[in-house]
């Protein structure tokens, strides 16, 4: 159990963490989420005392971290952003470092370190200087540094950082795993993770918690307003003239493409089927004779509800994408195609696109200017 | 503590530290040796460690430089902070580190008076009484290291700065000697301290109006026994110089003296400073 209760931090006239106030409950992981700069790995830093408070206080199992800093840190294992390694030892030294100075010894030292180091899958690289070891030992290295003795808490700060898809995967199945019989923190700024391993999300931002509880919660909150991406050969004056007239939708944007095409946004009003509103949207079109290119529907994600809590702006550009397609924000514009969310995260998202209910792509006429607009 | 002892000890016969200190120390005890006792057949011992004592402007700075600078730049002091340890365990075990490497050479030196005495009548008193404060001497100037490495981030400006004070300090009874002694020269010399350490008490603390006071409390006290007794002050600053200097009181324990107010005045240097590294470390937790 973890609370922490009116934390302020200040550095000189920047406010870093303003005011944060909540408790973690034990057994299950939570995910810190957050743009950066957002105070995430600052919030650690005092949670784990490597950083004094301006004001505001921090219990873990009832020992406050200033007031009782031994007794608190023994509950605690920390990976900071950077895995604090001494790169002139190897592994098995470090850790034998790191439990001593936890206050375990002999046998039962030796125990956990080869404990630690199978569960973390360091047991080949044990012996090697760790300034020859890739980032991912390195990070591994970190982690069995924090889970070594057992703590109850576990804190990891961005702890998948910098590693290949692979690596990730790995990472995050060891989290799950650690999960089950520890509270795990982690903070990341890539919401697919965060979605994937943890069980409660809290969203900073700007040293504010704006949004805490579960990721489904958090979607659900959400999950009443539908939105719909159109592309059709347009004038970008002449849309509202169309859209006006429909009763269902609430708010569009448009933005046009240059081409005598235009794209728009719609979001459309609660409780109403999306295929109402197609239908409705192409005969309103095919009326005024003008051709829809493309017409996807979309659910308001996580992501989007991170966006909008953290009040960044929307990027419009896809190719932002990194290679595992963890931070895909603003790709729920108007590009979206279905094959390219995250496959590691949006699994559950992605079937009930894929079951065609919500589905419906329309293409008409007009192939040529189809093909320039192929997907990537 | 035990743990971060064991782990610094062995860092630095990782990293050629603690080899190439005692090359280096045994190096110069072996010329300075051969030049003093077997050359010039000088039977006391303590003359070798007199001349020789330069070696910790070299020593020390490469002794001190990377321990807690190093932890810094490579990020491991958060692993630190976040280490069911106190600061001043951790502080502690690092410098105890330290004095065991310097101890190797030392314990070799211990050798020489026994083997010289083979050759001719030593005083053994005398001469470990010496190699005693030379020790001591290594001790606080390494604890003066310690602190000089928590305040920078950097080994090469940690070992830099180090060398610097190591040689102000040398050269501090020399200079003395070249101080006025009238008692206004003392004044101005006070006053110029007085403003040096206020400016460096405002950038440890960025507080201007409590480094003002300070500064302010410290000048009126000096112009007030200026005024009052000013034969008080004569001299004073030359005096002061040469207290402060680490080098002179070693000079005592080579005469032959065991001095106990060196003995007291070495161990309050090294406690004074390492309760400054603690302070730098801790202040690092609260404006990181």
């Amino acid at each position: 159990m973890i609370e922490v209760n009116h934390l302020t931090k200040r550095y000189g006239n920047h406010t870093a963490v303003s005011d944060l106030s909540f408790s973690i409950e034990d057994g299950q992981i939570y995910g810190l989420l957050g743009p950066n700069g957002a105070g995430k790995s600052t919030t650690m830093n005092i949670m784990t005392g490597c950083l004094a408070a301006t004001s505001g206080e921090v219990k873990i199992n009832g020992f406050d971290i200033f007031e009782e800093p031994n007794e608190a840190k023994k509950q605690i294992g920390y990976l900071p952003e950077q895995p604090p390694l001494y790169l002139d030892r190897t592994p098995r030294e470090y850790l034998r470092f790191v439990g001593q100075a936890r206050g375990i010894s002999g046998k039962k030292l030796t125990r956990q370190i080869e404990n630690v180091m199978a569960v973390t899958q360091i047991t080949d690289v044990a012996d090697r200087l760790m300034k020859n070891l890739s980032k991912g030992y390195k990070q591994r290295v970190g982690i069995a540094q924090a889970i070594l003795g057992d703590p109850q808490v576990i804190i990891l700060d961005e702890p998948t950082v910098g590693l290949d898809p692979r690596q990730i995967m790995e990472i995050r199945e060891l989290i799950r795993k650690l999960g089950e019989n520890h509270t795990v923190i982690l903070s990341s700024h890539i919401l697919s993770e965060v979605q994937a391993v943890c069980q409660k999300v809290m969203i900073i931002s700007k040293g504010k918690l704006v949004a805490s509880d579960t990721p489904e919660n958090l979607e659900k909150l959400f999950a009443g307003r539908l939105t719909i991406a159109v592309k059709a050969e347009i004038q970008e004056e002449e849309v509202p003239e169309i859209l006006s007239s429909m009763a269902s939708v609430t708010r569009w944007t448009v933005q046009s493409q240059g081409n005598g095409c235009c794209r728009m946004e719609l979001e459309i009003e609660q409780g109403i089927r999306s295929e109402d509103v197609c239908r409705e949207l192409f005969f309103a079109f095919a009326e005024a004779k003008k051709a829809i290119l493309e017409m996807n529907t979309g659910k308001i994600s996580l992501e989007d509800v991170f966006m909008e809590l953290t009040n960044l702006e929307r990027t419009e550009e896809s190719d932002q994408k990194n290679l595992s397609g963890q931070y895909d924000a603003g790709e729920m514009d108007s590009e979206q195609d279905p094959e390219d969310t995250s496959e590691l995260a949006f699994d559950s998202e992605q079937s009930e696109n894929d079951s065609g209910q919500d589905e419906k792509k329309e293409t008409e006429g007009n192939s040529e200017k189809e093909e320039g607009e192929v997907k990537e | 503590m035990i743990a971060v002892l064991k782990n610094e000890i062995c860092s630095y016969f990782t990293n050629m530290a603690a080899y190439v200190i005692s090359a280096f120390l045994l190096f110069f005890a072996g010329i300075y040796t051969m030049v003093y006792n077997l050359n010039y057949a000088v039977a006391n011992y303590e003359v070798v460690l007199s001349g020789m004592s330069f070696i910790f402007l070299v020593i020390v700075p490469i002794l001190t430089m990377r321990v807690i600078a190093e932890e810094r730049h490579q990020k491991t002091d958060q692993l630190l902070y976040s280490l069911p340890l106190s600061m001043g365990k951790i502080i502690l075990g690092k410098y105890l580190a330290m004095l065991c490497i310097f101890l190797i050479p030392i314990a070799v030196i211990c050798i020489y008076p026994i083997i010289l005495s083979a050759f001719g009548n030593v005083s053994f008193p005398v001469a470990y009484t010496a190699i005693l404060g030379f020790f001591l001497l290594g001790a606080s100037l390494i604890a003066i290291g310690t602190f000089v490495s928590s305040v920078t981030e950097s080994q090469a400006v940690a070992a830099g700065l180090c060398f610097v004070v190591m040689l102000l300090n040398y050269f501090l009874s020399s200079l003395s000697s070249f101080v006025s002694s009238s008692a206004i020269s003392s004044v101005a010399a006070l006053t110029i301290c007085i403003l040096l350490f206020s400016i460096v008490f405002y950038l440890l603390t960025k507080n201007s109006w409590v480094s003002a006071g300070i500064g302010a409390i410290l000048e009126v006290i000096t112009w007030i026994v200026y005024v009052a007794d000013s034969s008080k002050l004569e001299g004073l600053f030359g005096t002061i110089m040469e207290e402060l200097s680490l080098f002179e009181q070693f000079q005592v324990f080579v005469d032959g003296i065991l001095d106990l107010t060196g003995v007291v005045y070495f161990l309050s240097v090294i406690v004074f400073f390492l309760f400054l590294s603690i302070q730098s470390m801790e202040k690092r937790r609260w404006s990181e």
